[in-house]
């Protein structure tokens, strides 16, 4: 089933050192239309990993490639349908919302009345209505994820890519970004995620990727990983604490 | 050691943070910049030492009996340094309610807030005392050197200076507070200290322009208007300048005053200190609706769509405009002169390009820092499809044509009055902006647009190396324009000076 569906990322071989070897070798593959999870303890190389896919670091050595196109050589086309969110949105205090989204889709260069169509209703699906022709200074944590992650979306990226992105959120907001990641996949989006809450992974993610010590050390669906533990873990926190002890008792 | 939570105990704890933020200010966090921070300040203290041997060593032997043109003069320097210490002062108390830092943690413990308020207002003082020392003291030295210790007294009065300049911004900005309120006195505050430090120099540089068709305000000082409506030479108004030159009881009557009006500032305000501190707090949480700036999302390339959002982020925000602000101030007395020389027919060029062009680097440093290093979504701009070079290049696009924007006027009036200068002075601007942007480019670095005050400390060579090739630039134009072949001189020093830039940049690395 899987080997039908195009492939939306392939990481071969991929490293990158900072003062120790922060990811070794990695070989990953993420199809279209999945929703994918990348887990592991503080410090494995979750955030790392996602910031060489996205550009914002270049790997020591390896290959990226984004929907068949090598996003070494052509970082711009790469780009092009590529959206990062990270845990700390980063916007403009300045600008409104709507004004937000309209630099965003101009940097994207998407055609104005389309993107206007899609910034609307993505303005109404996160519930930001009321704020959008505010200036998000005075915006809440919650509120700027939103508007954040309105930004990723406004030019509607096959791959969406996110380093933490509930950290923080209150129980509504978060519902409402999981609402709308879940609705990109069902529109055969391609999502990567890094989280902390493994209860978000376990519900949301088609597979789950365990990473420790910059290695991609099990990988699968919730059932695949709760085989290769061996044990009768029953959630993926016990058979995520059972790969990890596994992987530094190996180590 | 003292008790907790007292006087003493909270103002050892707010001078030792303000000594490490100073330390990081001038070492920039490293042990080899601390060193190379020692090594520059020593080599700026003999500079200044012979620059105020220089300029003052003949007043050295001055004597007491003062007549009305000296005490004019001394007097109107210190009211010229006082306006710039009120500046400052200005600035760090609005900061001092706005900042957050520690201040949530301090207001939520037990500790009283008028002490926390004193101590900060000391602080305060005591920062505005230690510049206006650090640059007064190769003047003070010189003259006790060669004229004896009686000018000592001039530290005395440099300290009670101090203490004024706190007390008048702690007034000012308590009346801001009260007639205007917490949301808008921070803006207003800090564009009223850009006035003040700029309006004295100022508005002297406009009565010389007008009484001595030159823009040196030493004229204004000692015209003959000004001597005639002098006070008497017996009056208490002289006692600042008489106390700088050694007469103890004037000493002793500054000093009084000036500490004296501080603490009666300090006990005045301090009551509502809590309150207003928690108003300020209450600002960053405020909304601010926008009008919209279009009916629709509209076709523009990626390029006009950064310029765009490089002049919309500026335009809004008004903490950066009065940090500018002051810089555009400066170019009211050359366009004035401009203006009144133009309609008398001189030639007044010589004295207006080099002003023009300098300010023009300067204000183009600020505007790249921001532009370029000031980039509150570094992330998105990274991943979006556009290469690095094309968001550079709209970033010095939008600094270019801001600086071609707010100088064209100038430029536009000169070339009615003489076509060449004009156009000499149109290409020293755009060649002194373009040398800023430059510089900023190769000493790039991801920041905030908030940390724009500290945007010195990143790399002092590229402070310096941006000031003198303004200078550089400044003299190249203005000799060109005289159809002089020595702008060949200063031209080749400003490409020195970048090329020295390009050769060590980090950017590059």
């Amino acid at each position: 089933m899987k080997q039908n569906r195009p492939i939306a990322l392939a990481l071969r071989g991929v490293s990158k050192r900072f003062d120790r070897p922060a990811v070794e070798a990695l070989d990953l593959t993420v199809y279209g239309g999945e929703f994918y999870a990348l887990v592991g303890p503080n410090g494995a190389g979750k955030t790392t990993t996602l910031r060489m896919i996205v550009g914002l670091l270049r790997p020591d050595a390896g290959s990226i490639c984004i929907e068949g196109v090598d996003s070494l050589s052509d970082p711009v086309t790469a780009k092009q349908v590529t959206a990062w969110l990270s845990d700390e949105p980063m916007i403009y205090d300045k600008l409104t919302p709507y004004e937000y989204l309209e630099f965003v889709a101009g940097l994207w260069r998407i055609e104005p009345d389309m993107a206007e169509g899609r910034a609307r209703e993505l303005i109404g699906w996160l519930g930001l209505e009321p704020h959008a022709h505010e200036r998000c200074e005075g915006f809440s944590k919650g509120m700027r994820q939103k508007v954040a992650l309105a930004g990723a979306l406004v030019h509607d990226p096959k791959l969406i890519i996110l380093d933490e992105p509930l950290t923080g959120l209150d129980a509504g907001t978060a519902r409402q970004v999981k609402n709308v990641l879940r609705e990109r996949v069902s529109a055969g989006g391609t999502v990567i995620m890094t989280t902390h809450i493994l209860e978000v992974a376990e519900r949301m993610a088609d597979r789950i990727g365990v990473i420790a010590s910059g290695r991609l050390i099990a990988e699968g669906t919730l059932d695949d990983l709760r085989r290769q533990t061996g044990k009768g873990a029953t959630s993926l926190e016990d058979t995520f604490l059972a790969l990890v002890a596994k992987d530094v008792v190996a180590a | 050691m003292s008790q907790p939570a007292s006087l003493t105990w909270l103002a050892s704890h707010e001078f030792r943070l303000g000594w490490r933020d100073w330390v990081s200010l001038i070492t920039a966090g490293g042990r080899t910049r601390a060193r190379n921070a020692a090594i520059g300040l020593v080599a700026f203290a003999a500079f200044m030492h012979v620059f105020a041997y220089w300029t003052v060593a003949s007043y050295a032997d001055a004597s007491l009996a003062f007549d009305t043109p000296a005490l004019v003069g001394i007097t109107g320097t210190l009211v010229l340094s006082w306006s710039l210490l009120l500046s400052q002062a200005m600035e760090s108390v609005t900061r001092a309610f706005y900042s957050r830092s520690d201040l949530d943690l301090i207001l939520t413990s037990p500790a009283s807030a008028r002490k926390v308020f004193a101590v900060r207002m000391g602080r305060i003082a005591a920062a505005a005392v230690v510049i206006a020392v650090l640059l007064a003291a190769p003047f003070i030295n010189v003259l006790a050197f060669l004229g004896g210790g009686r000018w000592l007294g001039a530290y005395g009065v440099v300290v009670a200076m101090g203490a004024m300049a706190t007390a008048a911004a702690l007034a000012l900005t308590i009346a801001l507070f009260r007639v205007v309120g917490a949301r808008r006195t921070r803006l207003i505050a800090q564009v009223v200290a850009a006035i003040i430090g700029a309006a004295f120099v100022i508005g002297l540089q406009i009565a010389a322009i007008f009484s001595a068709g030159s823009i040196s305000r030493f004229a204004a000082m000692q015209s003959d208007w000004m001597l005639a409506h002098a006070p008497n030479i017996g009056s208490a108004f002289w006692w600042p300048a008489r106390a700088v030159s050694g007469d103890h009881f004037a000493l002793v009557g500054v000093l009084a005053f000036g500490i004296g009006i501080l603490c009666a500032a300090i006990a005045l305000f301090s009551r509502r200190f809590g309150e207003h501190a928690v108003a300020a707090a209450g600002v960053s949480s405020a909304t601010v609706r926008q009008r919209r700036w279009s009916l629709g999302f509209r076709r523009r390339s990626q390029s006009r769509v950064l310029r765009q959002k490089e002049w919309t982020l500026l335009q809004r925000d008004a903490w950066l405009i009065s940090q500018t602000l002051m810089q555009i101030l400066y170019l009211l007395p050359p366009a004035l002169l401009l203006w009144v020389t133009f309609r008398d027919g001189h030639d007044s060029f010589v004295v207006l390009i080099p002003v023009v062009v300098m300010a023009a680097g300067q204000l183009a440093g600020g505007l790249a820092w921001l532009s370029i290093s000031g980039e509150d979504a570094p992330e998105l701009i990274a991943t979006g499809p556009i290469t690095t070079h094309r968001v550079l290049c709209a970033k010095v696009e939008a600094v270019i044509c801001m600086i071609a924007l707010i100088f064209a006027p100038i430029v536009a009036v000169l070339m009615l009055d003489v076509v060449f200068a004009g156009l000499a002075c149109g290409l020293g601007i755009l060649t002194a902006a373009a040398a800023a942007t430059l510089i900023q480019l190769c000493f790039r670095i991801q920041a905030r647009r908030s940390q724009f005050r500290r945007r010195q400390t990143s790399s002092r060579f590229a402070t310096f190396a941006e000031a003198f090739s303004s200078i550089a630039l400044a003299a190249t134009t203005v000799l060109a324009a005289s159809g002089s072949w020595t702008a060949l001189g200063p031209a080749a020093i400003a490409f020195a000076i970048l090329a020295a830039v390009w050769s060590i940049s980090p950017s590059r690395a």
